[in-house]
């Protein structure tokens, strides 16, 4: 039966939780590796169905740097029961996964290109990825701006890791929070007040936009103010996922199976059915 | 099937459709007892319509005993009933709340188990090796174009359904040409009946001879060739040939209802917001039985669950429907949260949507949801409506 | 053109404005330094000046009783800080404090408004100045009362 379990989409595959990370209240990361010790070659922006025995499943964006293979992150916020559940994974124990899965962002065809990464919230755990694989070659980029907004300096992620790259790498980072209190020396304000004034040029521009959905939407209306060509907008969607391979229906949005077709999709490309309330 | 963007007209009616071997022969009611023998003799289930809750279901049956011999249903919008007819007629069934469908994709399907009990729980795949080769035996051109639909949902992509495939590979199709049609049918215009075009290991036209049924036979494949040949059935003759073809056409020039299918991606495509959803909003009651019926349909969920200890894990697919609140459920809440956005969402699915996701209309005109929609919802009707609002505004 | 009002056109926020208007109000402007942590206004006090930040940052805050301030907002080099000046009673509706060393341009709009009132071209002028200011803060504002990010909906 195991040639047939690899075989079938729908089976997950038995992975051991390495190591599970805190990463803000109600935030972690669980770093997982192949108990067959297989690699895992992904693309940034994709996902995995993780399976967390007798409880159910759920889609995780890949967090971690598509260049590592063998140890894959997932960073999530605990809001379902399935989330809950992983939350008391620990190391050694097993978790199911099936990936991986859709479309990520278009790191290469953006070479020569500035890029302007938009996050906001848990978002930006599946643009990490991106940001990897944009400092790893460094030089193929233009400008790299990261404008990340949360809701609190205490809900900010990765932090050790943002000032570590602000410090060594040519890359300019804003993070803004939509409240603070206390001693907080940084940005307050909603993510779209940074695009007006961040350092790019917008014809040369190409973003790279996750968060929830409305802070998308008005994210891609600031960068069309701007002056950034909409269809040099990328932007990743949320919908209900089941299966992860676009035959179980729950995630269409329009014609596209969000799962399968994106969850990174091209602005221009679904730009007519973003502003349509309940597609 | 035509693609429905392009398919306003009717295919040409082929007088007389020829299998391999070009002529056609003649069943009686015990030959098509025979053949159900000879089918499970070579270890088929054979799956064919059958009274049951009053109604006609397509269920197992072992002998020609079991077919709605003499049964007929009375069908509208919202309404069917089943009753009887002054003949022997046993294939006159058009709107079976069932179809291939829940054969060849079940209502419910184990997927897989994992023993939690152990260090590292390996999931072990439902064993789907042993399962009997399914016949259907009675299944409309209709039914058989929404097999085309769902050979290319399940088995069209980058990615084989397990299921389904499993199941599809293995079915025979003894398929029965319509010789009249049911008030709520459409199939003519979608391009997808009444006559049968391929699709068929046999395929049969049922006339009546003195008030009992007869079957001019032709075949559509090598193993329908083969059974047949183990009936050693007559030649038909040049009149019942004839007879046949003309019923059928007769079927499909009677038909009322009509779906206008020219355009019909950009109409949908350029009226989600027209006021026409509301008005039919207003009579949906989500109830999902139009997508339980539908022979496309496909929405499934997959469901993790584990026994009392929690130890044995199972996954599960079962049949969803974009109708209810849970479908489109994230973080927070339901993308599609009203009524009218999941109505919405079922019909520009199926008759637009489908047409870029899989080269096809999602409808075969078979009018199930017309009939079984409790409040009688006419979907040829709601997209005349939708063009008559779409060219007023 | 006096220094002011050399500072003032080249500020974004009087981009494309009337060189002889710019000399005008130049004549109710002044520059200013703020410490890191130095209170510039406060909640309930009367609005008769307004900011354009030229370095640094402040602080727009509200004070919460039990939860201490409460940040709303950060405004940094170009951005205008106060709008009070323009509606009746002028009387400020938050704080500002200054997060890091900064530097503004203070306007008397005590004596704007007068100017504005008897000039109506100057007034209309500068009311469309500060309504692009007054919809992008309310846009920001709309946002943030969603709490888009919030774990419980």
């Amino acid at each position: 039966m195991a040639s047939n379990a690899v075989a079938d989409p729908l089976v997950s595959r038995p992975w051991r939780v390495k190591r599970r990370i805190r990463e803000a209240h109600d935030t972690f990361t669980l770093e997982i590796e192949s108990r067959a010790g297989e690699s895992f070659p992904f693309t940034a922006g994709q996902f995995n169905m993780l399976h967390v025995h007798g409880v159910g499943e759920v889609p995780i964006s890949i967090s971690s740097n598509p260049a590592e293979t063998a140890l894959i992150r997932h960073t999530t916020r605990e809001v379902g029961p399935v989330t809950k559940a992983m939350r008391k994974l620990d190391a050694g124990d097993t978790i199911g996964v099936r990936g991986p899965m859709g479309v990520g962002w278009p790191i290469e065809a953006i070479e020569g290109r500035d890029v302007v990464l938009v996050a906001g919230g848990i978002g930006l755990a599946p643009l990490r990825p991106a940001l990897y694989r944009l400092i790893a070659e460094r030089e193929k980029y233009g400008k790299i701006v990261l404008l990340y907004g949360t809701r609190s300096p205490q809900d900010i992620l990765f932090k050790h890791e943002l000032e570590h790259w602000r410090a060594q790498f040519d890359l300019e980072i804003h993070v803004t929070v939509d409240r603070a209190i206390g001693t907080w020396r940084g940005h307050v304000g909603v993510v779209t007040t940074l695009i007006a004034r961040a350092p790019f040029d917008p014809l040369e521009t190409v973003a790279l936009v996750c968060g929830p959905e409305i802070m998308m939407r008005y994210t891609l209306m600031e960068l069309g103010r701007r002056g950034v060509r909409e269809s040099d907008m990328y932007l990743s969607m949320e919908r209900n996922m089941k299966c992860g391979i676009g035959t179980c229906g729950h995630c269409q949005m329009g014609p596209f199976f969000v799962c399968r077709d994106g969850p990174v999709f091209n602005y221009a490309q679904i730009k007519w059915l973003l502003g349509k309330a309940e597609v | 099937m035509a693609d429905a963007s392009d398919s306003q007209s009717n295919p040409p009616v082929d007088p007389a459709p020829s299998g391999p071997d070009g002529e056609r022969k003649l069943l009686r009611l015990p030959d098509l007892d025979r053949l159900i023998g000879l089918l499970r003799a070579r270890g088929f289930r054979v799956i064919g319509p059958t009274v049951r809750d009053a109604t006609i279901m397509l269920g197992d049956i072992e002998s020609a005993a079991q077919l709605p011999s003499g049964w007929a249903e009375r069908v509208e919008a919202g309404f069917y009933r089943v009753e009887r007819r002054d003949d022997a007629a046993c294939f006159a069934h058009r709107t079976s709340p069932e179809s291939a469908k829940r054969h060849l994709f079940p209502p419910a399907q184990k997927l897989w188990r994992a023993d939690g009990s152990e260090d590292h729980p390996q999931p072990v795949v439902e064993d789907r090796s042993t399962a009997p080769r399914l016949a259907f035996l009675g299944l409309h051109a209709c039914d058989l174009a929404a097999i085309a639909v769902q050979d290319k949902v399940f088995m069209g992509g980058a990615y084989v359904d397990h299921v389904y495939a499993t199941h599809r590979r293995g079915a025979l199709i003894i398929a029965v040409q319509c010789t009249s049609s049911a008030p709520t049918c459409f199939c003519d215009s979608m391009g997808t009946g009444p006559h049968l075009d391929g699709g068929c290991d046999l395929g049969m036209t049922e006339l009546i001879e003195g008030g009992e049924p007869v079957y001019v036979v032709h075949t559509g494949s090598e193993e329908g060739a083969q059974l047949l040949a183990g009936l050693a059935p007559p030649p038909a003759s040049h009149a019942q040939v004839v007879a046949a073809e003309q019923l059928v056409a007769e079927a499909a020039a009677h038909q009322k209802r009509r779906m206008q299918t020219e355009g019909i991606k950009d109409l949908f495509y350029q009226n989600y917001e027209n006021p026409r959803w509301e008005e039919v909003a207003r009579r949906c009651l989500t109830c999902a039985n139009c997508t339980m019926v539908c022979p496309t349909c496909f929405c499934a969920n997959i469901e993790d669950g584990t026994d009392l200890s929690g130890r044995l894990a199972e996954r599960r697919r079962r049949w969803d429907s974009c109708y209810t609140l849970d479908f489109s459920y994230i973080h927070g809440g339901s993308v599609r949260y009203s009524p009218m956005s999941r109505y919405r969402q079922w019909l520009t699915h199926k008759l637009a949507t489908w047409i870029d996701q899989f080269g096809t209309s999602g409808c075969v005109g078979c009018g199930r949801c017309i009939v079984w929609c409790p409040v009688g919802i006419d979907l040829t009707e709601e997209v005349a409506a939708l063009r008559m609002s779409a060219r007023a505004s | 053109m006096n220094p002011i009002a050399t500072i003032i056109s080249r500020q974004q926020f009087f981009a494309g404005m009337d060189d002889a208007l710019i000399e005008r109000i130049a004549g109710c402007a002044a520059e200013k330094q703020f410490d890191q942590d130095e209170v510039i206004f406060r909640e309930g006090e009367s609005a008769d000046r307004f900011f354009v930040i030229l370095e640094g940052q402040i602080a727009v805050k509200i004070h919460g009783v039990q939860r201490g301030d409460i940040m709303i907002q950060t405004l940094d080099a170009g951005d205008v800080l106060g709008w009070s000046w323009l509606v009746p009673p002028y009387q400020k509706q938050f704080s500002a404090q200054a997060t890091l060393p900064s530097r503004a341009l203070v306007f008397d709009g005590a004596i704007l408004r007068r100017m504005c009132e008897g000039d109506h071209d100057l007034g209309y002028d500068m009311l469309k100045r500060f309504i692009r200011v007054i919809a992008a803060r309310l846009q920001a504002t709309r946002l943030q009362l969603i709490d888009v990010y919030a774990s419980e909906k």
